[in-house]
């Protein structure tokens, strides 16, 4: 409890305070430039978040997949290595869910479970299969991920052509109610949004990494393996198997995010030309919130408040798609770089410590 | 310590919400008279929405097109509108929403990915009017715009046939779903209806949004004796246009046939032999003006084809093809029209 | 002008960082033609006043007189056009590229739109020729010596110009007989007009090539001395503010049984070269063997395969009767092997992480910090807290990151991590490298603490004054094999310096004693 106190007490909180409002201005200044008022459009941004219990529980809905994939990042960042691949993982875990949820038979209680558990899978053994590479081969995790994410999406569409897709149609056929995990008197007090049991498991996943990381023997490992492989080969562990262990548990936090998506929000899964975006987003995610469990979670309400007040920025103040983007970068932009924003920030700090002193 | 958290968050409490009642005053005014703008010209209070799919408002396509009708609907009756654009599958709900909830008095979603977002929508607010371009939903508030793009891509199977001087000739598509499928069927059966003899080489790329992938299929075909080429493909087909282009300029006697919008503004007429333009911003200008004058039928699905004069060769290519190739298209036209000749929908 | 006797001044210098202040009104005057000699501990802040000087940090207060005029030197350009180059303590050179390259890079001779390489070769050479630093201006760096690459460093300053030198610790990475050659060097430069000031905290470098010394301890100056006037005591108590004992006290070993024994080892090394060729020698419990040897004769290589981190390719190694040659790491120190590494950044510690979580490294996967996979902190917090009193670890607690610890304490650490399984072998490579003569002194009585309680020691270093003093017996390494054991009582430098060039070898030598 104290170090969650301490989180908000320290700079480490009020950084990327400055640094969102620093975000803001320069998109304000952008959107100024273009022609556009950037208060006007900032109160349409809120307005479209807050403005409603609908768009309210959309924005809930839209930062739900991003803290899984954030998370999935963070955990590999934290072991060392950098997965791009969240997004073919992610994938893996949707189409598993759909298989599944179209496919099983079996009442409510067992049925989304076991789907969630099978996209767990999915998502963690296609991510440790980069893990495995770059254990025995050497090959570096962020080309494999890569080339896998490609190789994931048109996979998943050749399931889905040949098991899924009734003929003549782009998308899967809807998975049986008992796969789904919304929530419907919430959805109700939400005016319809989508509301699903995928947000809770998101809570708990970053909670769940808090503790296998931090509390865990596992967790110690996979810390001293990616901060310090040669202390960690030198201190007994197995740096390989850690590797593959890292990237399996990355792989599953996508492949439930994954299974969420589909049973939580679209019950199907189309055929798609282009990948999804999901684990893109979730590399932004896991910088704003410096790998954190919590920073995550903050860093996932940040990015979904701004890509889904996007739309209210388009329609009440006029701001084209492209502009409210430059906004969301130069946001990103200074949480990312927080060392511009400690600059900024350095005679405020300063004065504090001398009061501290005093 | 208490006392450290709590200056932090009043500070930071503080701060917002001096954000946000400073800025709040303002902005009533400014888009109240910004909206008042256009509206002095001509009256209307009729809003119409518009939601496209992931390709947004300038993918040179049906998007574009959509688009384009409503502004020109606007300037024509000073209706609003307006339109949300998707980045992503999980949007198409809540842009549909942003109208349907605002109570917009016609809400279109634009391409066939929005078949299910709008039935959804359609179904918890049944008051609200909605329409798709491209896609079917069986909901009485839905009016659904359909194409028979196996009419227009038969004419110019029959331009192709009589134009082609190798008697191969191929087809480029994206990903192989119903409304491709349709451009593909019509394109056969238009070609071997003017040329028996002629061959037609088919390939799916499997993509919308891979102008290279496009280029090096375009570049197999030519090189396997191709001289013409129908694409059905969006972005993708920019690639065949480019590898066109380029063995143009090498002395190859080389054409593509565009699709959706006449693609000859953009890639020229010396490689664009013709397009199959599909009127888009008519039928959603069509459908939009019934609305406005009390006429909307819900759970209808409009099919417009070539009695409509919603598809068919594009405005330009009817001056620069030869008269004779021209008449062998209005005959076979007026056939389809007629009844006499029924174009498959599946190759 | 000609008359100038000061040619470096700083007048009360000032530099605070968060929480420390490094400098604390400084002085410091170097007269023209001198060796000066920055002395301090590590963190002492010598580093800090000669990054001042370079233009790398602004002070707070006070001011630089440069020939006895006031100037600001507000980047390293402005230092070097002052005449003012450094020698880094870790080099600032591009491997791939030659000796003339790197010497010119950023400063390059034109001819046209290419860099005019040969003139600017031949000036190298020039230079070298002057200052007596044999080099070869094609050679790439990445194929010359540690000692060599120095020279490329000094001869970087001397082409832009340099009067004052300033050398950051330059014997840290050299082998003695290169020392002996840079002591050369240094006298060389300073013959043909240059003046050097030479941050260091040994002693006994100061005392062989400095004409005066300007001792800090804590940021502040303590005093400035003429080397000719002072000895290694006072400079040592100055230094630490206390006396300071450089003999080792040691009872007379007694060994008993074997507990290492190494026999006829091979071992590749990272060129792909045999860098063990049957390398054989033992250690008996209640001794300490020091290895003795240049750096590059296999010691690396020997530590990698003793524990597990390296694989041989033929021979024995057995602790306890029981063979480990080719075990996992975990098993070895399960046997009982400890070590305190050769490197303590890459291997020994990790630097993100606490001194708690640092101190059971190696033993947190035991049931003593585990129950059903989840780590026990409140125990290890307890061992923490147990080792950095038992070891006097200086930290102000501990959950502080490893990295913030000073090289001393995070080496205290690691002897205390290493000790406290009690382990039959403690292996010590390089283990005082880089640090002060207070943590010096108590890691010399730790080892020797261990070889009283009856263990065994085994002790590698390029350091041949720490060899002979703590050593028990003195195994001399070179090319892969022991040339020689012999009695420190009984062998003098001269011979080990014979031993380690491999111009002598002992009968027998390759079978221990």
């Amino acid at each position: 409890m104290n170090k969650f106190v301490q989180v908000f007490t320290k700079d480490s909180f009020l950084v990327p305070v400055v640094a969102i409002i620093f975000g803001l201005i320069v998109g304000a200044f952008a959107m100024l430039a273009g022609g556009f008022n950037p208060i006007e459009a900032y109160v349409a941004l809120f307005d479209k978040v807050f403005g409603d219990m609908y768009n309210f529980g959309e924005t809930i809905r839209q930062i739900t997949p991003l803290i899984f994939s954030g998370l999935a990042v963070a955990f590999a960042f934290r072991t060392g290595m950098f997965n791009i691949g969240v997004e073919g993982q992610f994938l893996m875990g949707m189409v598993t869910a759909v298989y599944l949820g179209v496919k099983l038979d079996l009442p409510f209680f067992l049925h989304a479970p076991i789907t969630i558990v099978g996209s767990m899978l999915a998502g963690g053994l296609w991510a440790a299969f980069a893990g495995w590479l770059k254990a025995v081969r050497g090959v570096h995790e962020v080309i494999t991920t890569i080339m896998l994410n490609w190789t994931a999406l048109y996979l998943v569409n050749f399931i889905l052509t040949t098991t899924l897709v009734p003929e003549g149609q782009q998308r899967s056929e809807t998975i049986k109610e008992s796969a789904m995990i919304n929530i419907g008197w919430l959805s109700e007090m939400f005016d319809s949004a989508r509301l699903h049991w995928g947000t809770l498991i998101a809570l708990g996943a970053a909670f769940i990494f808090y503790i296998v990381l931090w509390k865990t023997r596992t967790g110690f490992e996979l810390r001293a393996t990616g901060v310090n492989p040669h202390a960690a080969e030198y201190a007994g562990m197995n740096v390989n198997k850690n590797v593959v262990k890292a990237m399996f548990i990355s792989g599953a936090l996508a492949g439930i995010g994954g299974a969420c998506e589909i049973l939580g929000v679209f019950h199907y899964q189309a055929i798609s030309a282009a990948l999804p975006g999901y684990g893109f987003d979730g590399i932004a995610v896991a910088l704003i919130g410096g790998n954190t469990p919590i920073g995550v979670i903050f860093g996932a309400i940040l990015f979904g408040i701004l890509t889904f007040g996007a739309g209210g920025m388009k329609l009440g103040a006029g701001v084209p798609v492209e502009l409210i983007r430059v906004v969301i970068a130069s946001v990103i932009f200074f949480v990312a770089a927080h060392g511009i924003v400690r600059y900024f920030l350095k005679p405020i700090l300063a004065k504090k410590k001398d009061k501290e002193v005093l | 310590m208490n006392k450290k958290i709590l200056s932090v968050i009043s500070v930071a409490t503080l701060s917002l919400s001096l954000a946000l009642t400073g800025c709040g005053q303002k902005p009533a005014e400014p888009s109240g008279s910004e909206s008042g703008a256009p509206a002095a010209e001509q009256k209307s209070d009729k809003k119409i929405g518009m939601v496209t799919d992931v390709g947004g408002v300038n993918d040179n396509s049906f998007n574009q097109s959509a688009w384009e009708g409503l502004q020109k609907l606007q300037s024509e009756t000073g209706i609003n509108v307006q339109y949300a654009q998707s980045t992503g599958d999980a949007e198409y709900v809540p842009n549909l929403n942003t109208f349907v909830k605002d109570k917009w008095d016609l809400t279109w979603g634009i391409g066939f990915l929005l078949a299910d977002p709008i039935k959804q929508v359609a179904e918890q607010n049944p008051d609200a009017k909605l329409a798709i371009v491209d896609g079917e939903v069986a909901a009485p508030n839905v009016t659904s715009v359909m194409f028979k793009e196996q009419e227009g891509s038969f004419l110019v199977g029959v331009v192709a046939a009589e134009m082609s001087k190798s008697n191969k000739i191929g087809f480029v598509g994206g990903i192989k779903i119903p409304v491709i499928e349709r451009f593909e069927a019509g394109f056969k059966a238009g070609v071997k209806a003017a040329n028996p003899n002629a061959e037609v080489v088919s390939i799916y790329t499997g993509a919308f949004d891979k102008p290279d992938l496009g280029k090096s299929t375009a570049s197999s075909m030519y090189s396997q004796g191709v001289d013409i080429i129908f694409h059905a493909s969006g972005g993708t087909g920019d690639g065949v246009f480019n590898e066109a282009t380029a063995r143009k300029k090498n002395g190859a006697d080389v054409w593509v046939i565009g699709v959706d919008k006449d693609q000859s503004i953009n890639f020229g007429e010396d490689v664009t032999l013709t397009s199959m333009v599909k009127k888009v911003d008519e039928a959603v200008i069509q459908v939009s003006k019934d609305m406005a004058e009390g006429k909307f039928e819900g759970g209808k699905t409009i099919n417009l084809g070539l009695k409509d004069n919603a598809v068919g060769l594009s405005e330009s290519s009817l001056k620069t093809l030869p008269a004779e190739v021209l008449k062998k298209v209005d005959e076979f036209k007026a056939k389809i029209i007629s009844g006499e000749i029924t174009v498959p929908e599946k190759p | 002008m000609s008359n100038v006797q000061t040619v470096v001044e700083m007048r009360g210098i000032t530099k605070r960082f968060p929480g420390i202040i490094a400098n604390d009104n400084i002085n410091l005057k170097v007269k023209k033609g001198e060796i000066h000699a920055l002395l301090g501990e590590n963190g002492a802040g010598k580093s800090t006043l000669m990054n001042v000087l370079f233009g790398l940090y602004q002070p707070e207060e006070g001011e630089i007189l440069i020939n006895e005029s006031p100037v600001k030197i507000t980047s390293p350009n402005i230092a070097n056009e002052m005449g003012i180059g450094m020698v880094h303590q870790h080099f600032m050179l591009v491997d791939p590229f030659t000796v003339t390259e790197n010497i010119i890079l950023g400063k390059e001779p034109k001819a046209g739109l290419k860099i005019d390489i040969a003139s600017a070769a031949k000036k190298v050479q020039e230079l070298s020729e002057q200052y007596g630093l044999k080099v070869d201006p094609y050679a790439k760096i990445a194929d010359i010596s540690v000692g060599m690459q120095q020279r490329v460093e000094i001869l970087k300053t001397l082409y832009r110009g340099a009067d004052i030198l300033i050398f950051d610790e330059p014997t840290a990475v050299l082998t003695p007989q290169e020392i002996l050659e840079l002591i050369d060097i240094m006298h060389n430069l300073v013959k043909e007009g240059k003046t050097i000031i030479l941050i260091t905290h040994k002693l006994k470098e100061i005392m062989a090539v400095c004409d005066s010394v300007t001792i800090i301890r804590r940021g502040k100056t303590i005093d400035t001395l003429t080397v000719k006037e002072t000895n290694i005591n006072e400079l040592a108590s100055k230094m630490v503010g206390r006396e300071v004992t450089f003999t080792v006290d040691k009872t007379e070993a007694s060994p008993k049984q074997t507990i290492l024994s190494v026999n006829n080892v091979t071992a590749m090394g990272n060129r792909g070269v045999n860098a063990l060729n049957g390398i054989s020698f033992e250690v008996k419990a209640g001794e300490i063997l020091g290895i003795a040897g240049v750096d590059g004769n296999g010691q690396s290589e020997l530590i990698e395969v003793l524990t597990g981190l390296q694989k041989a390719q033929s021979g024995s190694v057995t602790i306890n009767g029981k063979e480990i040659m080719n075990k996992t790491p975990r098993y070895i120190s399960e046997e009982g092997l400890a070590n305190i590494p050769e490197d303590r950044h890459k291997r020994g510690l990790v630097l993100d992480f606490s001194v708690a979580e640092n101190l059971v490294l190696k033993s947190y996967y035991m049931d003593e910090y585990n129950k059903k996979g989840f780590l026990d902190y409140d125990k290890i917090n307890v061992h923490a807290t147990k080792l950095i009193e038992e070891f006097d670890v200086r930290t102000p607690s501990i959950h502080t990151l490893a990295r913030a610890l000073s090289g001393g304490n995070q080496q205290k650490g690691i002897i205390a991590r290493e000790v406290d399984g009690d382990p039959d072998l403690l292996i010590a490579a390089q283990p005082t490298r880089g640090l002060d003569v207070g943590a010096i002194e108590f890691i010399h009585k730790r080892l020797i603490e261990q070889r009283d309680k009856g263990k065994a020691v085994l002790l590698i270093s390029f350091e041949l004054d720490e060899i002979r003093n703590v050593s028990d017996r003195i195994a001399v390494i070179y090319e892969g094999q022991i040339v020689g054991v012999v009695d420190p009582k009984t062998t003098n430098e001269e011979e080990l310096g014979l031993m380690m060039s491999g111009g002598k070898r002992m009968q027998g030598g390759t079978q221990g004693e």
